[in-house]
């Protein structure tokens, strides 16, 4: 502290890296644990990474109070950047992934957690995400999604499924693509403006008035599709579906929600600037990809059979839905995504919770696929606690009042008719009146048919133990009474969002 | 107590609801009566303590909700939204009193006991978004009542019924917001309050298109003449006290709705549509009497007279005036006994022979002299004649149409026949004549069960046909204020001689009454 020599280093703020730098330790320490004595229990790797990924939490605490405190934060050679973005989405990815790991105790035995790999593999995700929204340079933006990617990649194909096999490669495949579009968008940020920097590049070329405006949108394109494909908004969306099928429930719900959370962020910090410097070429092109994405995805998750590809083309609907939150791009709006997408974790995590539960090892004769609606047939006579949350998420993802999603909808929505954007007003509310329709569906299944013959309801909670039963408890109570804590989040997103400047 | 009356009102069946999983399930329909009638009881204590010389809100509540966004728990009643809570609170304890034996007896009563938290919710809700809430919320427990009670179609009957109710509301959502940000860009303050919202005077042009979002959502819920069709399944397929609940109460939180929100947040766009949604109307009240004469099926002759009666309720609203408005809202109490009740009847019917169609009866006023009397009574109340509950309803809100327009008013009249037509022949056809099918020679009459329902209800249509003024005065003193209160904020010509002011006396409204036509 007192050596001259330290001075240089505090200019670093490694201390930003905290956050980062501990799912990434918990990850070493989980294979150094391995290496020395193997066989151990897949529940002793369960708690380290809850633990590790509370002490993460804590720390984006830490650096939330310093944020109101100090403002925006940067830090090693001022490539970090904690700013209110970058530490709410980090609450989003570290919260949702402490929800998701318990769901790794499940009843029975699955291939994919019997590997301590399986778990330093997810640390390594979380810390490539978290890298991911905490910086504005579009390298390390990189690095963090590759990195995560990477390993999310291997995640699905452990489930040691044929269609996990295919969807790992499918997903893997789609994302060297965006991959390949993302570098090369950088690269002509690059060749336009000398910097790899989002504030830097918006400095210069709003410098010079967009000169070489050609040369912007061959960039904006580019970047377009590599994010269209990480949020899956039509028509980049195909893999979305298969790939969700082909992973675990609970993993499924996972993909909805973290890799999602990150590439909004960095797509607000790059499109907010352009949409408000009058690109008004990308706002069109926006605000089609936003109509469609919502309008189509909702169409196919109609005509679905099984519950689980409903509930993936239902996300793909959801984040066409918050998509026009970037399209808008007030505080209001970018307020309402963080919003939206806290309510929206709760909801979806338990809605995917619940077919994990109900995942049995093998497939009885009538049913096709792992999910299918008839498994729901009157699940209210056979098992009706279970019938009644899985419809209470339901209807949150309908968006029916008081429940969770409801009121992000109410304040997305609601951001639209502040910033005049009526028709796109009227169609977010449309499609949440045809989404109803196959939320719905199930609960008709689950509360009005009759059961299938020979079904005790034991399958709806085969895979079922406490964690799991806590986890998807925690879910409904943030549904259900999710109206208690809409003021605080409000305020408190909405502090953070306007902080940073967005 | 009394300072949170509605709160409790709104939630102690909710709360009784949660506590109901765990009753036994033989013990699970007394459990039901004794908290519908707690909760009956509690509005009738309302109602007593309700004063009835004052025009504003009573029993005001406030808490905030989301007030970053302006969103607070606000509850109130006056004169118009008093009677149809009591209506809401008896006709679920009657429902459930009335509950024949049915399958999943629990869990039908736990659903009714959460829509009767919803019902209420509505109708003290002062806050838009609160209202919202209650409102979609009552959807849910309907879809199951219809869905898994009800006839062979049951499951479109009810989707249906969910989905057209939910996107016409989320139109309705967007108004709200809508509304919420004009009243933001005026004094900079987010709010969704009721009351807060009346003092705001927007532009015409604003109005015009408000309405029309607010318009959606509410006329699926009547439901007005070309977004109707969703109700003949729902109540074809319905299980009599979905019928019942879904008449009597909740048809009514869209013609409430128009007279809380439409009409004094948008006087000039409600007197610029007068005449398309009196037209609208009229085509309801006669086309969906024609249809009811065309009916073989008794459930389903109430069902579209209990439609065309909307239509009455609907022209009487848009009258504008104190007497059409103060008749539609009594004609939606009047509606809600009497259609409420023809509904019960049909169910007595039903659980005897299991069939609806006309056809299959015939005679029974010589098998089942009671049920015939009583129904023969709710028939003659629901076509409309003096001294029974209904007459006073569509005779004001008529009487309040024909100072706007008499043509109209005269061919509403007209229906009012066909009404009376339809009716009798359905009368005729199940009643009068020799019983034809052997079946029905030993049908037993109504049992003690059934006529505690119908006894009740039955003593209210003569009782409020004969002396209405106990239910009709604290109406008037409410829509008083809020017809003053369109006159004020009017800024259209048009509008200021459609709506009366009440302040300057009668003399001057007729003479602007004249002027105007």
């Amino acid at each position: 502290m007192l050596a001259p020599v330290n001075v240089s280093l505090e200019s670093l703020n490694l201390m930003t890296l905290a956050p980062m730098l501990i799912p990434i330790i918990g990850a070493l320490v989980i294979l150094v644990i391995d290496m020395l004595k193997g066989g151990l229990d897949k529940s002793l790797y369960v708690v380290l990474s809850l633990l590790f990924l509370i002490m993460d939490f804590f720390t984006i605490v830490d650096a939330s109070s310093i944020f109101m405190k100090d403002g925006t934060l940067m830090g090693v050679f001022d490539v970090m950047l904690i700013d209110g973005l970058a530490i709410l989405s980090q609450f989003i990815i570290v919260g949702a992934s402490i929800l998701f790991i318990p769901l790794a105790l499940s009843h029975k035995r699955f291939h994919e957690f019997s590997y301590p790999e399986f778990f330093a593999l997810f640390l390594f995700m979380i810390g490539g995400f978290q890298f991911m929204v905490a910086t504005d340079n579009l390298i390390l933006v990189f690095v963090g999604l590759e990195t995560s990617s990477l390993a999310l990649y291997t995640l699905i194909a452990m489930h040691n499924r044929d269609k996990s096999f295919e969807a790992a490669v499918k997903y893997f495949t789609m994302g060297a693509l965006a991959a390949g579009f993302y570098s090369f968008g950088a690269m002509v940020f690059y060749a336009l403006t000398g910097s790899v920097e989002i504030s830097k590049i918006a400095a210069v070329l709003a410098a010079n008035a967009y000169a070489d405006l050609a040369y912007v949108l061959i960039g904006v394109v580019f970047m377009l599709a590599a994010f269209a494909f990480k949020l899956s908004l039509v028509p980049f969306h195909t893999w979305a579906p298969d790939v969700y099928e082909g992973s675990s429930a609970a993993m499924a719900g996972y993909m909805s929600i973290v890799p999602k959370i990150a590439a909004f962020v960095v797509a607000m910090r790059l499109f907010e600037f352009l949409i408000h410097s009058g690109v008004v070429w990308l706002e069109i092109v926006l605000y089609i990809f936003v109509i469609v994405t919502m309008t189509a995805a909702n169409i196919w998750a109609l005509v679905q059979t099984d519950v689980k590809r409903m509930l993936a083309y239902s996300s793909v609907s959801h984040a066409g839905f918050v998509m026009a939150a970037i399209l808008i791009g007030t505080t209001q709006s970018n307020s309402a995504l963080f919003l939206y997408w806290i309510l929206f974790s709760f909801t979806n995590l338990g809605s995917f919770s619940m077919l994990w539960i109900s995942r049995q090892k093998h497939l009885p004769a009538y049913q096709s696929s792992d999910h299918s609606y008839d498994k729901f047939a009157g699940m209210i006579k056979t098992a009706p606690i279970a019938a009644t949350i899985m419809g209470l998420f339901m209807l949150s993802l309908a968006g029916i009042p008081p429940f969770a999603l409801f009121w992000g909808k109410l304040y997305l929505i609601s951001s639209a008719v502040t910033s005049g954007y009526t028709v796109l007003a009227l169609i977010m509310a449309l499609n949440s009146a045809i989404a109803g329709y196959y939320y719905v569906k199930l609960i008709v299944y689950m509360f009005m048919k009759e059961p299938i013959v020979g079904n005790n309801g034991h399958m709806y909670v085969a895979n079922a133990t406490k964690p799991l039963r806590t986890i998807i408890g925690i879910a409904a109570i943030g549904t259900i009474f999710a109206f208690l804590a809409i003021n605080p989040l409000l305020e408190f997103v909405t502090s953070f969002v306007y902080n940073s400047g967005y | 107590m009394l300072d949170h009356i509605l709160s409790i009102l709104i939630f102690f069946p909710a709360i009784a609801g949660v506590f109901g999983f765990m009753i036994q399930k033989e013990s699970v329909r007394s459990y039901g009566v004794a908290v519908a009638t707690v909760e009956f009881v509690l509005s009738l204590w309302l109602w007593f303590a309700f004063d009835a010389n004052v025009s504003g809100m009573q029993f005001m509540e406030q808490l905030p909700l989301v007030p970053a966004f302006g969103i607070n728990y606000i509850l109130g009643v006056d004169g118009i939204s008093l009677f149809i809570i009591i209506l809401a609170a008896f006709f679920t304890m009657i429902g459930i009193a009335s509950l024949t034996e049915t399958k999943d007896v629990k869990n039908m009563i736990i659903s009714l006991l959460f829509l009767q938290m919803t019902m209420v919710g509505v109708f003290a809700a002062l806050d838009a978004i609160v209202f919202y809430i209650f409102w979609e919320l009552s959807l849910v427990p309907m879809l199951y009542i219809i869905g898994a009670w009800g006839g062979p179609l049951r499951i479109y009957a009810s989707v249906k019924f969910f989905l057209y109710t939910f996107a016409g509301s989320l139109v309705m959502l967007v108004g709200m917001l809508f509304m919420a940000y004009f009243y933001y860009q005026a004094t900079g303050v987010w709010s969704f309050a009721i009351l807060e919202w009346y003092r705001l005077i927007l532009p015409e042009n604003f109005q015009l298109w408000l309405f029309a979002a607010f318009f959606v959502g509410f006329a699926i819920k009547v439901p007005m003449f070309p977004f109707h069709t969703w109700l003949p399944y729902a109540h074809g397929q319905a299980p009599t006290i979905g019928s019942v609940i879904l008449a009597a109460i909740l048809l009514k939180m869209g013609t409430y709705a128009f007279i809380r929100f439409s009409l004094p947040m948008f006087p000039d766009a409600s007197a610029f549509f007068m005449f398309p949604i009196a037209i609208l109307a009229i085509i309801m009240i006669i086309y969906t009497a024609m249809v009811a004469y065309a009916q073989e099926d008794i459930k389903q002759v109430v069902a579209y007279s209990s439609v065309s009666h909307m239509g009455i309720i609907i022209l009487g609203t848009f009258a504008l005036n104190v007497e059409g408005i103060s008749g539609s809202i009594f004609l939606m109490i009047a509606h809600g006994v009497v259609s409420g009740a023809l509904f019960l009847l049909v169910g007595v019917i039903y659980d005897r022979r299991h069939t609806k169609m006309m056809n299959q009866f015939g005679g029974l006023a010589s098998v089942m002299p009671r049920y015939a009397t009583i129904f023969g009574l709710m028939l003659m109340a629901s076509v409309g004649m003096p001294l029974t509950i209904n007459f006073v309803g569509e005779f004001l809100s008529l009487l309040g149409f024909y100072q706007q327009s008499h043509v109209l008013t005269i061919l509403a009249g007209t229906a009012i026949i066909v009404g009376a037509i339809y009716m009798l022949a359905a009368y005729k056809k199940m009643f009068f004549g020799t019983v034809t099918i052997e079946e029905n020679r030993n049908l037993p009459d109504v049992n003690k069960r059934e006529l505690l329902a119908l006894i009740p209800l039955s003593i209210i249509t003569v009782w409020l046909g004969v002396y209405p003024n106990p239910v009709l005065a604290p109406i008037n003193k409410s829509v008083e204020s809020i017809v003053q209160l369109m006159h004020d904020k009017s800024i259209t010509e048009e509008a200021k001689s459609r709506i009366p002011n009440l302040i300057q006396g009668i003399e001057i409204t007729r003479t602007s009454k004249e002027e105007a036509n």
